[in-house]
Formats: structure tokens, C-alpha cells, sequence
């Protein structure tokens, strides 16, 4: 227990939290390790929980029929997977495989989910650091779709007509 | 004013659409020298006249430019051949600040065609010049096969820490998928130390610059190469005007500080 709530005081989504917050997240997470190719997260299958990723890189993908699995992105070192767990209808929406080993802390949102209801103060603290982490991953997301190193210009509403 | 006739000497190209030239001139005398971030306004016959970066190191006399299929001129330098002629001028421009690179942290942010422009300094350093106190590059590209110069990047991640993203691949592809400002973000990065060269498309150096002075980079320790309309390349007709500043004239590297009010202004 000690050793995944040190894990988590190093990581900057944690920091500066009260070490009772600290204790009571590290009580809902546990080390674990996937295998190159296994997946950690399925769409549509319960999102109970999210993922700090310690070692290793994992693809976010979604499945094209006639076309297979299409990497939207990878996750490194250091990186959050996982904020399904915190919005209803808690069913992650996108396929996370594991690139390489991956070694990682697993935090348990079900259980910590019940502890953010009892507890407002911890919920907005974690809620605000996930807004964070989705708002960066929002603006990532945007400047990938403006396709600045495209040579055409980006089409606008009128040139798309 | 009056271009030099150059001979292209050999001719790879990067992929579809991209090549990378060596030219040298017909007279005896090789090629005036040149500092990376410099540019020369190549001349394609009947075609016209274009602002091309160096795209690598001058040691024999030679030019190094990496030409993009964007119009008319660009689509004709790029249908020559080895041996084909072409006119030059140049070189032009202020380049990047190289005495500044001793002793540094040097971060060097690529996106897009703007790694051209900075492979001479990435050269040079694998050289052993300029003595920084570490390197690390960012390159972003759109996908792996539109990446410039892939065999001697990863020769060049034997020796720096380079890290590669694209905007899209299959998960076969060994660097990052995603865009430049986030392996940047998560970069550790010495403030007071730090020193940041920045090439590639305006909204891409926009939202690195955004990502380092968030993380605390002083704005007089970031450069970037601007690109403006350029024309006569040496300060007299005002096309490529910017603030007071000329691009082909006073940059195309500019320090950030010193830009800023102008870098901020729409459509400028």
C-alpha cells in the first residue's frame, strides 16, 4: 500500500494532495503488467478503472471495419489513461493495447467513485485535476485534426461546399 | 541581385513531392559560405524565383536545399534533375544564434518541412561544435513516411535524445503518435539554462511556444525561422514586411522577445 501511494506522491496528478487523499487513492490501486499486444481497456466494456502509466506505450485505438484497429495516439511514461470511470455510462469508448511490457499502477474508479460521492472536497480536487488532463488531450486532439503539416491549406465551411 | 548559375549535383527525394538538392556553381570558387538558418532564392527558368532554407552543411563548396512541391516555381525546381542548372542567389537572412548554443540546455523543435532548417544545426552538433550542455529534438511530422532525412535522424538518436511523433501511423511505427506539444510538455526542461530552436508551421511554433513559456522558458530564449511572402531577399521591395521588421532582411530567425507583438497579431 505504502509503495503505490509513493508511486502516486511522484506523479503530477497527485501532487500536492493531503496524504489522507493520498492514502485513500492508494487504497484503491494495484501494480500491474501487460504483455505487448494484450489489451487493457475494450470499447463499450465497464470502465472501473483508470491507468497511470509507470513504463512502456500503449495505443489508443478505434476498430474501422474493413479496415482494422487505427492508433488515434500513444500513451507514454508517465501518462493518465482512463477518465471513463468518472462519467456515466462508465463503458470506455476507445481500445487501449499495450505496445510493449507495460508496467503500470491501476486505480480502482468504481471504488473511488464511492469515495468522491461521500466526499464532495476530494471528488471537485480530482475532478478538477481530470478536467486538466482532458482539456490538454481536448487541445492535442484539435491540432491534430487541423493537419498543420498538411501542404494544402486547411478547408474552411465555404471550401468544403 | 543577379542569380549565379548552379549545377545540381545529385538529387534524393525525401517522398512524394520533397526533395533534397546539392547544387554547386558553374564558375570556379565553390559557393559563398553560409550559416544554418540562412536561405537562397532559387530561380527555376521561365518559371520563377523561391526563398529555400539551407537544408544542410556547406563543406565543399555546395548548397544543401530541400524543395516542397507548394506552386508553380517550387513544382518546377522540383522536376530538375542532376544536372540540370537553376539560378541562386544568396545566401540571405540571419540564421540561428549559434554562439549562444555553448553551455546550453538546446531544445530543437521540428514540425513538418521546418526540420530542413534546423538539420544544419543538428549536423553541426553531431560534428562536435558548438558544445551545448545537452541536446534533445522534437520532430513532428504527419506521418512516417513524410518524415525528412529518416536514416540520419535515427543516426542521430545514437547519439541525442530525439523524439519522434506523427500525427498518424499504424502502431507498427516504433516513435510517438500525437502531435509535437505533447512529448514537449513532458519534457524536463532547465529554465534558467534552456534554449529552444523552433521550425515549422506558424500554428505549430504557436502552440509550442504557448507549451514552453507555460512551462517557465523565457521568451528571449526562444528562436524561431519565420516564413513571409520574400521577393527581392534583401530589404527594398516590402513584400515580406512584418512589424518593422523585414523576414528576408532581419530573420528569418527571430528571437521570440523580440517579435512577440507581432507574432500575436492576426493575419500579419
Amino acid at each position: 500500500m505504502r509503495g503505490i501511494q509513493q508511486l502516486l506522491q511522484q506523479h503530477a496528478l497527485f501532487q500536492d494532495l493531503p496524504e489522507a487523499d493520498l492514502t485513500l487513492i492508494g487504497g484503491c490501486g494495484e501494480n500491474c503488467v501487460y504483455n505487448a499486444g494484450e489489451y487493457i481497456a475494450r470499447e463499450n466494456a465497464p470502465a472501473d478503472f483508470f491507468y497511470v502509466i509507470r513504463e512502456g506505450r500503449v495505443a489508443v485505438e478505434t476498430y474501422m471495419p474493413n479496415h482494422g484497429a487505427l492508433c488515434l495516439q500513444t500513451l507514454h511514461d508517465g501518462d493518465i489513461f482512463g477518465w471513463s470511470w468518472l462519467f456515466p455510462p462508465y463503458r470506455w469508448t476507445f481500445d487501449a493495447r499495450a505496445l510493449e511490457k507495460v508496467r503500470a499502477v491501476r486505480l480502482d474508479g468504481k471504488c473511488l467513485r464511492q469515495k468522491c460521492e461521500e466526499d464532495p472536497r476530494l471528488g471537485f480536487e480530482l475532478m478538477k485535476r481530470f478536467a486538466r488532463i482532458v482539456t490538454e488531450r481536448l487541445q492535442a486532439t484539435r491540432l491534430q485534426l487541423l493537419d498543420v503539416y498538411s501542404s494544402e491549406r486547411p478547408r474552411t465551411a465555404e471550401t468544403r461546399q | 541581385m543577379t542569380p549565379a548559375i548552379y549545377r545540381i549535383d545529385s538529387r534524393v527525394e525525401e517522398f512524394p513531392g520533397t526533395c533534397t538538392v546539392r547544387i554547386s556553381p558553374e564558375s570556379a570558387g565553390g559557393a559563398r559560405r553560409c550559416s544554418a538558418g540562412q536561405f537562397n532564392m532559387l530561380y527555376a527558368f521561365g518559371a520563377g524565383e523561391v526563398p529555400i532554407s539551407m537544408s544542410g552543411l556547406q563543406g565543399d563548396g555546395s548548397y544543401v536545399h530541400t524543395i516542397r512541391i507548394q506552386g508553380l516555381v517550387t513544382r518546377a525546381l522540383h522536376r530538375l534533375n542532376e544536372g540540370d542548372s537553376l539560378g541562386v542567389r544568396g545566401p540571405f537572412g540571419c540564421g540561428w544564434p549559434m554562439d549562444k548554443v555553448a553551455g546550453r540546455q538546446l531544445l530543437v523543435v521540428a514540425g513538418g518541412l521546418g526540420m530542413a532548417p534546423l538539420r544544419p544545426i543538428v549536423q553541426a552538433l553531431m560534428a562536435g561544435s558548438a558544445r551545448p550542455a545537452s541536446v534533445q529534438l522534437f520532430y513532428g511530422a504527419r506521418r512516417p513516411q513524410e518524415m525528412l532525412y529518416a536514416a540520419e535522424v535515427e543516426q542521430w538518436s545514437r547519439a541525442l535524445k530525439v523524439v519522434t511523433t506523427v500525427d498518424h501511423a499504424d502502431t507498427g511505427w516504433p516513435g510517438q503518435i500525437g502531435v509535437i506539444t505533447k512529448p514537449l510538455g513532458a519534457a524536463s526542461v532547465d529554465i534558467e539554462n534552456a534554449l529552444v530552436f523552433l521550425c515549422g508551421p506558424e500554428v505549430m511554433m504557436r502552440f509550442c511556444i504557448q507549451v514552453l513559456l507555460a512551462k517557465g522558458v523565457a521568451t528571449e530564449a526562444i528562436y524561431l525561422s519565420m516564413e513571409r511572402n520574400m521577393k527581392c531577399a534583401i530589404g527594398h521591395c516590402g513584400h515580406c514586411q512584418w512589424g518593422p521588421n523585414f523576414v528576408c532582411k532581419d530573420g528569418p530567425v527571430f528571437c521570440y522577445r523580440d517579435i512577440r507583438p507581432w507574432f500575436d497579431i492576426r493575419a500579419l
